[in-house]
């Protein structure tokens, strides 16, 4: 086995690539249970890939036949529901990681200096993780689906000059047809976990160059121990090996009860419209998109249209996301996690909670009182929250930094 | 040979070498990017379509399916068309300046024949399909609904010639695709008259 293992170390660095980015790869001891959704996105993207080249062995991707063969899969295929369905859960468990995920960056400050760049690809993550989602949203070919391409298609038609001509392009026809479908097959199937693949690896050198964060947020790399590794940390493996096996064991309880017990999940995972086919001429009586797009959706809503152009309620939507990215610099205090920031921050990270989960509680529900007047209140305290961060993470009040991580023993 | 590099020429060199390669790799993405375009195929498809209006009774809507899109035809009654004119000070854009619309459409009835409204059945928020409310006072939508289309996705209301209320997430009226009687009881959705004849 040694021998083997010599003979492509001569030949293929594999000894060196997994001990620099894993085995020896040393992070903060003190790593609490925020610190298992990379992990778990990492798992849920394979799951996907997996359960995704099996679904496609069947999935027809033409109008005529795509909904049927949904349910072929579902019926006749063995196991098939079974694959379809961990297919389903697995999208909106992404985002529940993900969301969390990215929470946890901004109670500990993850995605400050020098972690701008590590951050800057996990929005891009996050970015083409939702066109996967809306690509692959249609391929069921039901009548949720195809609406909600429409809408959501229709939205680069607010484009001025361009607008009607770019929609046109997309399609590929003058509606959302099999033309439209056999393309966003192809986007999801291979272009888009492509880029995916790409920059989730990217995402993982850049946080095994710079280092973990931890819930201190201060930087382990300032106090070394004789052998140069930081006195607070321990290799990955096996201490996180380990600790994300036992993450994983608790997510897939909870993955599992779903995909066995509620895959629709009262509607929020797979939408009661979407059992019927396609019907370019009927239009489900409530439009929504899955839940991990409404609190943008909310904001698209709030904005009404003026000067004869409904385009502000997209600028608004790309707008919310596009800030994320620039969350490194405009967060402004000396300190970096939750635990030594002062209360003008936890009071607004808190209400920003509130806020995210209200607007995409609108989302979801018909534009009418009292869900427009609370996805506008949403939609202005999501922008100020961003756009206040230089002035109040400056005034706000701290509490010292620790010289070492602070971590109990168990 | 001589020693000496002219750095300056190896530089021009280099970048004249990198834009050809440049304006190369544009010229092969443009048909890739052209392959996006509606086909021929596509396009055949969505040719005009003939419809027979002779069994549509006042008050009733039919729906026809061109280019994929729902288009409405709607026969209205006198009542209907009467009410029309009054609408003015509830709606964005009674005028349809900013609506699209055919010439021969740009009027207050929106229409060819007053009695036949034929409209495009997308809504121009975000292309739903609004639904035909016609009865006044519908128990939805109030008791000074006066009838016409709601759009069941965001709540934009228009009257019976596809007009948009103000107030309402639509920013224009309903669009008129063009169209043409090719006898009293055919329309032809899709091609103009000018072009038929």
């Amino acid at each position: 086995m040694k021998a083997l293992l010599g003979w492509i170390d001569d030949r293929f660095p594999l000894t060196q690539m997994w001990n620099e980015q894993w085995g020896k790869y040393y992070a903060p001891k003190n790593l609490n249970n925020w610190y298992y959704f990379g992990s778990l996105s990492l798992f849920v993207l394979v799951l996907q890939i997996l359960t995704g080249i099996f679904l496609t062995m069947n999935y027809k991707p033409a109008a005529a036949e795509a909904f049927g063969s949904v349910e072929y899969i579902m019926r006749d295929v063995e196991w098939g529901w079974l694959i379809r369905y961990l297919h389903s859960t697995g999208a909106s468990a992404f985002f529940v990681v993900v969301y969390l995920h990215m929470f946890r960056a901004m109670l500990y400050g993850s995605y400050r200096k020098p972690r701008e760049l590590l951050w800057i690809f996990g929005m891009v993550i996050y970015l083409v993780l939702m066109g996967e989602a809306f690509f692959g949203y249609l391929l069921p070919w039901g009548n949720m689906s195809y609406w909600g391409a429409q809408v959501i298609v229709s939205l680069f038609g607010t484009l001025p000059v361009i607008g009607s001509g770019l929609v046109e392009w997309i399609r590929g026809d003058f509606y959302i047809s099999d033309i439209t479908l056999n393309r966003f097959f192809a986007l999801h199937v291979i272009a888009l976990p492509l880029v995916l693949i790409f920059l989730v690896v990217a995402h993982l050198l850049a946080l095994h160059e710079v280092g973990s964060n931890n819930p201190d947020g201060i930087e382990v790399k300032k106090n070394k121990g004789p052998d140069g590794h930081p006195l607070d940390s321990i290799p990955s493996h096996p201490y996180y090996s380990v600790k994300d096996l036992m993450g994983l064991a608790s997510f897939l309880v909870l993955f599992c009860g779903v995909v066995f017990f509620a895959p629709a999940f009262g509607g929020l995972f797979l939408e009661a419209p979407n059992f019927e086919p396609a019907n370019p001429m009927q239009t489900p009586p409530h439009i929504a998109p899955v839940w991990y797009f409404t609190p943008f959706y909310a904001m698209l809503r709030a904005v009404p249209a003026f000067f004869g152009t409904q385009i502000w309620g997209v600028l608004v939507m790309g707008a919310a996301i596009v800030l994320l990215f620039f969350l490194p610099w405009l967060d402004r205090a000396p300190v970096k996690s939750i635990r030594y920031r002062g209360p003008l921050y936890k009071v607004g990270l808190a209400l920003f909670v509130v806020c995210f989960v209200t607007l995409g509680y609108c989302g979801l529900k018909p534009a009418v009182e009292p869900f427009k007047t609370l996805s506008v209140v949403g939609t202005i305290y999501y922008f100020a929250f961003f756009l206040l961060m230089p002035w109040y993470t400056r005034i706000d009040s701290h509490k010292p930094e620790p010289q070492r991580v602070k971590y109990h023993a168990h | 040979m001589s020693e000496h590099v002219d750095k300056g020429r190896r530089q021009l060199l280099t970048a004249a070498t990198a834009l050809t390669g440049a304006v190369g790799a544009a010229f092969a993405a443009a048909p890739f990017l052209a392959s996006w375009k509606p086909s021929a195929r596509a396009k055949a498809l969505g040719a005009p379509v003939e419809v027979d209006i002779s069994k549509l009774e006042v008050g009733a809507m039919l729906k026809v399916e061109w280019r994929g899109k729902p288009v409405y035809i709607v026969h209205r009654s006198q009542e209907m068309v009467a009410q029309l004119p009054g609408m003015d000070d509830r709606l964005a854009d009674p005028g349809s300046e900013a609506s699209d619309q055919p010439d021969y459409a740009q009027n207050q009835t929106r229409s060819i024949r007053p009695e036949y409204l034929v409209v495009l059945g997308v809504c121009t928020h975000l292309g739903c399909a609004p639904m035909g409310r016609f009865t006044s006072g519908d128990a939805e939508l109030g008791a000074d609904w006066p009838g016409g289309f709601y759009c069941p996705c965001h709540g934009s209301k228009f009257d019976l010639a596809g007009r948009v209320f103000k107030g309402v997430p639509a920013p224009t009226n309903m669009a008129i695709p063009p169209y043409a009687f090719a006898d009293d009881n055919h329309v032809l959705v899709g091609q103009d008259k000018s072009r038929a004849a």
